[in-house]
């Protein structure tokens, strides 16, 4: 700490920061444009300019620019200081001016960050009467805008994009006054974060295209505190919503998941929400009742009618299986309707036996599951299986810099802060902190990997097994080849030097023992560290979806499975069946779903977008999309979270756990997800913890709500002026403490349900600040969630890992970012970006089956037979074959011995494959430092 | 009592007096509607949507004037042509709630939205007091005759390319290593 003086005030201030971000710590308004919280200083802008004395004899001072400038205790400065104020008017006339007079139909007008600098440093009329230098623009593909002209070289976003995300497509060209943001040729920006240049961006050069489609300005969305369901991270989001449809998501911050930063997956899947493909009103088969076939039968019915419909077909026994993409209040609903002897957790066979593993390995003691922010503090990094890039990528980000702490390490012992990013990338250079990736294919991750290992699981598993060993003497693995050894012992040598090393995996494999082997490294690592240091070892799994291991902690304790439930259903041992949100066909192989269809049990499906499964259904029940209902979240560390509804959704939509609980349809209110979630917490000690989730307000706020509106919400008495001239109520929210419109408690009263960052002169989303203890700390107000499980476990030792076979040919199963998941895959954008079914084969078995780069070859496995586009990699485990399902391939049956051939070539085949390939972006050059 | 009949009786008969003479005034009061009043031109009344010199619509959909609105009355939602013009979907004031303020007018950054001396809006109906794009477009400049907002914002419209607007160089060739 040290103390020093801002305009004859006295602050007490951490010394390590640099002067800039301390001043916004304080509360105080210092324009910036270069600087990022996330990113450090390179003091390109000159906007953030004050005086600094000498001592308290000085009166004339010096000019300094804040973000550049160290704290040094007792030091004196001034932003009010009028040299300080008049050259900051300056630097920011001379940055706008070619700044393109077009606010208005600018989409980062209203919450743009140079509009409020401008305003900050009072800049009104434009004096320059030359010529403004305009620029050509790019198509950046699906998900942004760009329009050079409103940039002002602040080199934000490549500073992002390059530095921190890992991109290599957009640079810096050309030079002084024409300095142009743009990639070397018109094309899509490839990296999984581009999406974060709209609020890197402190203008309005990379704006949200998706957003731009059907538009609203920040000030007209309504939104509320959510989180993102697009996989097992979490990420903390503000969805906006304006005239009944979602319009966008952006960032909201959480200290220890998100920071900043989302991936593109999370920010343009919300468009799914407003997809074709929703399920708008209840669907009753009546054709399957009459033995017709007639699909047309189908009769649409209201809300109540299906109500009844609903409760008049689940007498008896019924089935019921959960859905990890529903939010834990739905599956508890569905939990206390069936009967926990008759609740199946909708996670296919492998995965559940994965996230089994999972949980009991979250419960260790000695063990320790790092969350994002976690990550990116360890200096060395196992990375085990998973394609973190597509399957949580948010992850990725963090391992990522993780790879930057050796940098910080050697400027911390050149005496050079950390915040001073270009000073630390200059002396570090490459130098990076180890990242061993451990893969079937070649990944994203790999131009900072230090070793990459291409293997199928089963080499996978030997080379873990030999690296415990490595490790741990007395554990026991067969022996290895020496190459595996060697291998095994500089991995092994990096595990054991790093002050916090980290092992990462997760269960897209499907595989328990891949996981074990994991555990056992961890738990090697554990005891030969034991004498060191006594700090648990961090482990940690990544969850394909946002509530896998919430449905696998209801189901804890029982051994149903869904191919337990599906035999029951196949051989009509239950009254009725009850799917929650789930496309079973994603779950189990297609033959055993079919069979158990074709028991013929009454079968009623909740969900928000029509699929291949409930199309199947007798009763189709409109399910409200996650922006719609309230709900509880899980994420990979076991941690609960809670989002808000957005906006209610139209008749006849409701919440999953509104229409799974009893109770009279027309009787308002229905059951609220705080109702559900108290009732299962006071019930089930285990999960006494979710308590803390239920709202707890004081004083004004107990009594007031928190608007979801902002304070300038426009055009109430008009926007449904048309349908009737007078007003509607406006919608009540008796389950939550936020209401539909801009009264109640303003945020800078309370900020404990921070629906999106604003406050009075910061209209961007770098309001944030506003809001933080201090910039980069923790948030004042609101629930960080919580951690559902301890360490209560039993100390285990090494878990008995099965060897897996290698001679058979299985392949293993490839994720994409865009499409890979269910719901995102619904989106227009994300569909732009996203592929269908391809194998991935390496040159010696293309040789060997004499197919081209996208050619085709069919694969055979059972009684599947699909043929494939393939791309022929370099960076491919040798022997293997990957396919990706795209969601429409049945994963499991394909999982069993395959058979592969060619196919012969057709002309327009191939160039339909190219075009497929052509948004995928593979990148096969980077050969990891060592080599692979 | 003399000086109640002087604050009083008098008073009155005075102003009895006054009344009298002035049913020898000339009338102010205008047979309207069969004299129609002469509006000053900047009177605030009946809100139009204007269009540019060129003919095309002003209004950009910037939602400026729905955000300055103090009653809420405008609502509408911005749409873009192929050619990046922005314009408004559909553009909605329900002038039941209108007070006539002319705040939309100030804030308008492009002239659209203008208030005209025209009050005759009255209704028998309230849902017709409702009006739509189509009800308030005209097919004039307005007040304002020479402005055009795309002609001095640097956004790339069909018709006015990069480099094209006032004040503009055309655009910079990246490739180029001239200073």
């Amino acid at each position: 700490m040290a103390k020093i003086s801002i305009d004859g005030i006295q602050y007490e201030v951490n010394a390590a920061n640099n002067l800039l971000q301390e001043c916004l710590s304080q509360g105080l308004d210092l324009p910036y444009f270069c600087w990022h919280p996330c990113m450090g200083s390179v003091g390109a802008c000159r906007q953030c300019a004050v005086k600094q004395y000498r001592d308290a004899d000085d009166t004339k001072g010096t000019l300094v620019m804040a973000c550049m400038t160290p704290i040094t205790d007792g030091g004196i400065y001034s932003i009010q200081d009028s040299q300080a104020v008049d050259f900051r008017s300056h630097v920011i006339e001379s940055l706008m001016i070619s700044h393109p007079h077009d606010c208005p139909v600018c989409e980062e007008g209203g919450e743009c960050h140079l509009q409020d600098m401008t305003q900050m440093s009072g800049h009104n009329y434009r004096r320059y009467d030359f010529q403004k230098v305009t620029h050509r623009n790019q198509n950046l593909g699906p998900f942004l805008n760009h329009e050079m002209n409103r940039c002002i070289a602040c080199y934000r976003c490549v500073r992002f994009y390059g530095d921190y995300a890992g991109g290599s497509d957009l640079v810096a060209l050309a030079s002084h006054h024409h300095v142009y943001f743009g990639r070397h040729e018109e094309g899509t920006l490839e990296n999984e974060f581009s999406g974060n240049l709209v609020e890197v961006c402190p203008t309005g050069v990379f704006t949200d295209k998706t957003f731009s489609a059907h538009y609203s300005r920040k000030w007209d969305l309504q939104t509320a505190p959510s989180i993102c369901s697009g996989c097992g991270v979490g990420c903390n989001t503000s969805p906006g919503e304006r005239y009944g449809s979602l319009r966008r998501i952006v960032n909201r911050y959480h200290h220890d998941i998100n920071g900043y930063f989302l991936c593109d997956r999370g920010r343009f899947g919300y468009d799914a929400n407003n997809s074709p493909q929703r399920v708008t009103e209840p669907v009753f088969a009546q054709a399957r009742i009459n033995g017709n076939s007639e699909a047309s039968a189908h009769k649409s019915m209201t809300a109540l009618e299906a109500a009844r419909q609903f409760e008049a077909m689940t007498g008896g026994e019924v089935i019921g299986i959960g859905s990890p993409r529903a939010s834990l209040e739905s599956n508890i609903a569905l939990l206390q309707r069936v009967g926990a002897e008759n609740f199946y957790p909708g996670l296919s066979d492998g995965e559940l036996a994965c996230v089994r593993e999972v949980l009991l390995l979250l419960r260790e003691p000695g063990l320790h599951c790092p969350d994002i922010r976690g990550l990116e503090q360890c200096d060395c990094v196992l990375l085990v299986d998973e394609d973190l890039s597509n399957t949580s990528a948010r992850m990725a980000l963090a391992l990522r810099q993780a790879t930057r702490n050796a940098a910080t390490a050697m400027a911390t012992a050149a005496r050079i802060p950390p915040w001073q990013d270009a000073a630390v990338r200059e002396l570090a250079q490459h130098e990076r902190s180890p990242l061993i990736i451990l893969s079937p294919q070649g990944t994203r991750l790999d131009d900072v990997a230090s070793d990459t290992f291409l293997g199928t699981v089963a080499q996978q598993i030997r080379l873990l097994n030999a690296i415990s060993r490595c490790l741990d003497p007395h554990f026991d693995a067969p022996v290895e080849s020496p190459e595996l050894v060697a291998r095994a012992e500089t991995i092994a040598g990096a595990l054991v030097q790093a002050t916090r090393p980290c092992l990462v995996s997760g269960i897209s494999a499907q595989s328990p023992a891949l996981i074990q082997a994991t555990a056992n490294v961890a738990r090697a690592l554990r005891i030969r560290r034991k004498g060191e240091t006594e700090s648990p070892v961090d482990l940690c799994f990544a969850m394909p979806e946002a509530n896998t291991l919430g449905l696998a902690l209801l189901a804890e304790g029982s051994a149903n499975t869904l191919s337990a439930a599906l035999s029951r259903l196949a051989q009509g041992k239950a009254d009725a069946a009850i799917v929650l949100e789930n496309d079973l066909f994603r779950r189990a192989p297609a033959a055993q779903v079919n069979a158990a269809l074709a028991g013929q049990l009454p079968l009623v499906v909740l969900d928000h977008l029509h699929n291949a499964f409930n199309a199947h259904a007798r009763l189709l029940l409109p399910a409200a999309s996650p922006a719609e209902s309230n709900g509880s979240w899980v994420n990979y560390e076991a941690r609960a979270q809670s989002a808000y509804r957005v906006f209610a959704p139209k008749e006849p939509l409701r919440a999953s756990y509104e229409w799974l609980t009893p109770a009279d349809p027309v009787q308002l209110p229905l059951i609220g997800s705080e109702e559900i979630l108290a009732q299962f917490a006071s019930a089930h000690p285990g999960f006494a913890a979710l308590r803390k989730l239920l709202t707890q307000r004081e004083g004004l706020s107990a009594v007031m709500k928190s608007p979801r509106q902002l304070p300038r919400y426009s055009g109430r008495t008009a926007m449904q002026a048309d349908k009737h001239v007078h007003e509607y109520r406006q919608t009540l929210d008796p389950q939550s403490p936020l209401s539909f419109s801009m009264e109640g408690v303003p945020l800078q009263k309370d900020s404990s349900l921070l629906s999106v960052a604003w406050a009075p002169g910061w209209n961007s989303n770098q309001a944030i600040s506003k809001f933080q203890q201090e910039i980069n700390g923790e948030l004042q107000q609101g629930c960080k969630g919580v951690h559902l499980l301890t360490r209560d476990g039993v100390d285990a030792s090494y878990t008995q890992t099965a060897q897996l076979s290698e001679k058979t040919l299985s392949p293993y199963f490839i994720s994409h970012l865009f499409g890979g998941e269910e719901i995102s895959a619904e989106a227009a954008a994300i569909q732009a970006r996203a592929s269908g079914p391809y194998a991935c084969i390496d040159d010696k078995r293309a040789r060997e089956l004499g197919v081209n780069q996208h050619g085709r070859i069919a694969v055979h496995a059972g009684e599947l037979s699909v043929t494939l586009p393939v791309l022929i990699r370099q960076r491919i485990a040798p022997g293997g074959i990957g396919i990706y399902c795209a969601g429409e391939l049945d994963r499991f049956t394909l999982a069993q011995e395959l058979r592969v051939e060619a196919v012969a070539e057709e002309p327009d085949m191939l160039l339909r494959s190219r075009e497929m390939f052509r948004h995928l972006l593979i990148n096969d050059s980077w050969q990891g430092r060592n080599g692979a | 009592m003399l000086r109640l009949i002087k604050d009083t009786l008098i008073s009155q008969v005075v102003t009895l007096w006054k009344v009298f003479l002035h049913a020898f005034d000339k009338t102010d009061t205008v047979e309207y509607p069969d004299v129609k009043p002469q509006m000053f031109s900047r009177w605030r009344g009946r809100i139009i949507l204007s269009r540019d010199p060129d003919g095309e619509e002003r209004c950009v959909a910037c939602n400026l004037c729905a955000v300055a609105c103090p009653v809420d009355c405008i609502a509408l939602q911005k749409a873009e042509d192929e050619e990046g013009r922005w314009y408004p979907e559909f553009f909605r004031i329900n002038f039941s709630r209108c007070i006539m303020c002319g705040f939309c007018e100030e804030a308008c950054p492009t002239h659209a939205i203008q208030l005209t001396p025209d009050f005759e809006m009255a209704e028998y109906v309230r849902q017709d007091m409702v009006w739509e794009k189509e009800d308030l477009l005209i097919s004039g400049t307005g007040k304002y005759h020479d402005y055009n907002f795309y002609r001095i914002a640097g956004k790339k419209i069909g018709g006015k390319d990069k480099g094209e607007a006032r004040n503009e160089a055309v655009p910079v060739n990246v490739r180029s290593l001239l200073p």
